[in-house]
């Protein structure tokens, strides 16, 4: 069974090529660029600032929000601008699976914002999104309690794969996207589209917690490189 | 038990050290061992661990001086944006004390000044203050800014690389604790400066910066590397202040043996910061230092006389400067 070979030639638990590059924008306060096989994502973070939006904001703690878009042409067909029902909901996801890593106690009244653009899209956006935006929230200096990993696995032609392709999320019979802290194993988006029985459902956990650590690593590695060469 | 060095380039959540050890700032603990929260550089004392971030936003703290930019002018204060999540009020009675005048007049929209944060409330809302020496508005020159955990690199031990640079361009700088600096020369010096201050904050966390430096402004002003005698300017300054302070002297240089942006910079940033128009003011102990060093050890009344008339001359400075 593990000797089988996806369709992109991958096996079953293994990653795209990952690129991850922190700090390539000027004027944000922290930045990060990503690339896993044919995604291209960018994320700048600006932040802890003042903000304006009085009720969303919290007394005794910060507050993170996200934007996550999707540009017209990063997709094959080409997408209206602007959000919409998918790009919300990953919004949404992204600021909560963000969360709890983020130690915001000592920037009460403030608001940290984080805009995630999907420049090329090819399957597993939302977990690429997350991992690129919390290395650009340590690019900003924002505190955090570990930096914040996602990563997919899922079921096609009934094996249990990691980190799905476009082709794979379309054909296969389900993608679980899960986000974590490394250090501690802490899950902070846990998604499941599709059908698993539930030995599948766990094994799927695994492999994508697996998979999470290896991006980890890279994340740790780019944060590093971008200060240490001088 | 610990897993890092001295020095060491850390980032978040990465695991310092095991319970023996206390979490200073930029660090927290969980199940008995110390984290860092934030990226940047490890600094160790006696057990207690600090992580000092390369990035960071400036939050407020009382007794701070800060270069603030005016950014609305209301019924009895104004609202200084100071480089920070949370802007700074400057009620009126600071400036003009129980009189009453024209906010509008005095400071508009767009005055740059250079503020004492007198007292931080719980929203950490700034309550700014216009009384101390060399504090006011400024005028001309260009602010240049840089991450407020740099301040202390920029100013360098016992305010060496900041004076070099002053020597060098022949520019007026002075340097807000939130990562402000305000600068006036002449227009090709301040634009050579801002580029310095750049590369300082860029390069903050690798060592032998100053001679980095040194050698980049002699070679852009005088168009040479430099020779020995520039090195005998600075030692020449050095035993001015120690005169007067011999003893602080030897605390500042044991501390500052650890380098970077160390607490001991940090020392040297409220003294420095306070630059503008106090050239005489190099070979003066400054009046932080004094109150610190009467508290410590209390001296003879003249000296305490000598302090205070330092200070209400400053007030009546500012005054005339208004």
């Amino acid at each position: 069974m593990s000797e089988m070979i996806r369709e992109d030639g991958r096996k079953f638990n293994e990653l795209r090529p990952i690129k991850i590059e922190a700090g390539v924008l000027e004027r944000a306060d922290g930045s990060a660029y990503l690339e896993v096989g044919g995604n291209k994502i960018l994320v700048a973070v600006y932040g802890p600032r003042e903000s304006y939006i009085r009720r969303l904001l919290e007394p005794n703690t910060g507050v993170i929000r996200c934007r996550y878009n999707m540009a017209p042409f990063s997709v094959d067909d080409r997408k209206r601008p602007g959000p919409d029902r998918r790009s919300s909901e990953i919004s949404k996801i992204t600021a909560d699976a963000l969360r709890p890593a983020l130690m915001l106690e000592n920037y009460p009244r403030s608001m940290v914002d984080v805009y995630i653009e999907v420049i090329e899209a090819e399957g597993g956006t939302r977990c690429a999104g997350i991992t690129a935006a919390s290395v650009a929230l340590v690019d900003a200096g924002v505190p955090m309690k570990d930096i914040v990993v996602g990563c997919a696995a899922g079921k096609v032609n009934d094996e249990v794969v990691l980190d799905l392709s476009e082709v794979e999320d379309k054909e296969g019979q389900a993608d679980v996207p899960i986000a974590i802290m490394p250090r501690t194993g802490e899950i902070t988006l846990l998604q499941s589209d599709g059908d698993l029985t539930e030995e599948e459902f766990q094994k799927a956990i695994d492999l994508a917690m697996e998979g999470c650590m290896q991006v980890s690593e890279l994340q740790k590695e780019a944060l590093m490189k971008k200060y240490s060469t001088e | 038990m610990i897993y890092v060095e001295d020095k060491n380039l850390v980032i978040p959540g990465q695991i310092l050290a095991d319970d023996e050890y206390y979490p200073g700032r930029g660090t927290f603990k969980e199940d008995g061992k110390v984290c860092s929260s934030l990226m940047g550089l490890v600094s160790l004392r006696n057990k207690k661990i600090r992580v000092i971030p390369l990035k960071s936003k400036y939050v407020p703290k009382k007794g701070d001086v800060v270069i603030g930019k005016i950014n609305d002018v209301r019924f009895s204060m104004w609202d200084v944006n100071i480089n920070s999540p949370y802007s700074g009020i400057l009620p009126a009675f600071e400036v003009f004390g129980r009189d009453k005048k024209e906010l509008n007049k005095v400071y508009d929209v767009g005055d740059v000044l250079f503020l004492r944060v007198i007292d931080v409330d719980e929203v950490k809302k700034a309550k700014l203050g216009l009384k101390g020496r060399g504090l006011g508005k400024f005028k001309g020159g260009i602010i240049v800014d840089i991450s407020p955990t740099k301040v202390p690199r920029l100013i360098g031990k016992k305010g060496s690389m900041i004076n070099m640079i002053k020597n060098k361009t022949n520019c007026k700088i002075v340097v807000g604790q939130n990562g402000l600096v305000w600068v006036k020369g002449d227009d090709d010096m301040e634009q050579l400066t801002r580029e310095i201050i750049h590369t300082i904050e860029v390069e903050a966390h690798t060592s032998g910066l100053t001679n980095k430096i040194k050698n980049k402004l002699c070679l852009a002003i005088d168009g040479e590397l430099p020779v020995e005698e520039t090195d005998e300017e600075f030692v020449l300054e050095k035993p001015k202040l120690q005169n007067f302070k011999e003893e602080l002297e030897q605390e500042e240089r044991e501390k500052a043996e650890a380098e970077v942006q160390d607490d001991a910079g940090e020392d040297g940033g409220s003294e420095e910061v306070e630059a503008e128009e106090n050239n005489d003011a190099e070979d003066k102990p400054n009046f932080y230092d004094v109150i610190k060093e009467l508290k410590k050890k209390s001296q003879n009344k003249k000296d305490k006389n000598i302090s205070y008339s330092d200070n209400s001359n400053n007030n009546s400075f500012i005054l005339n400067n208004r």
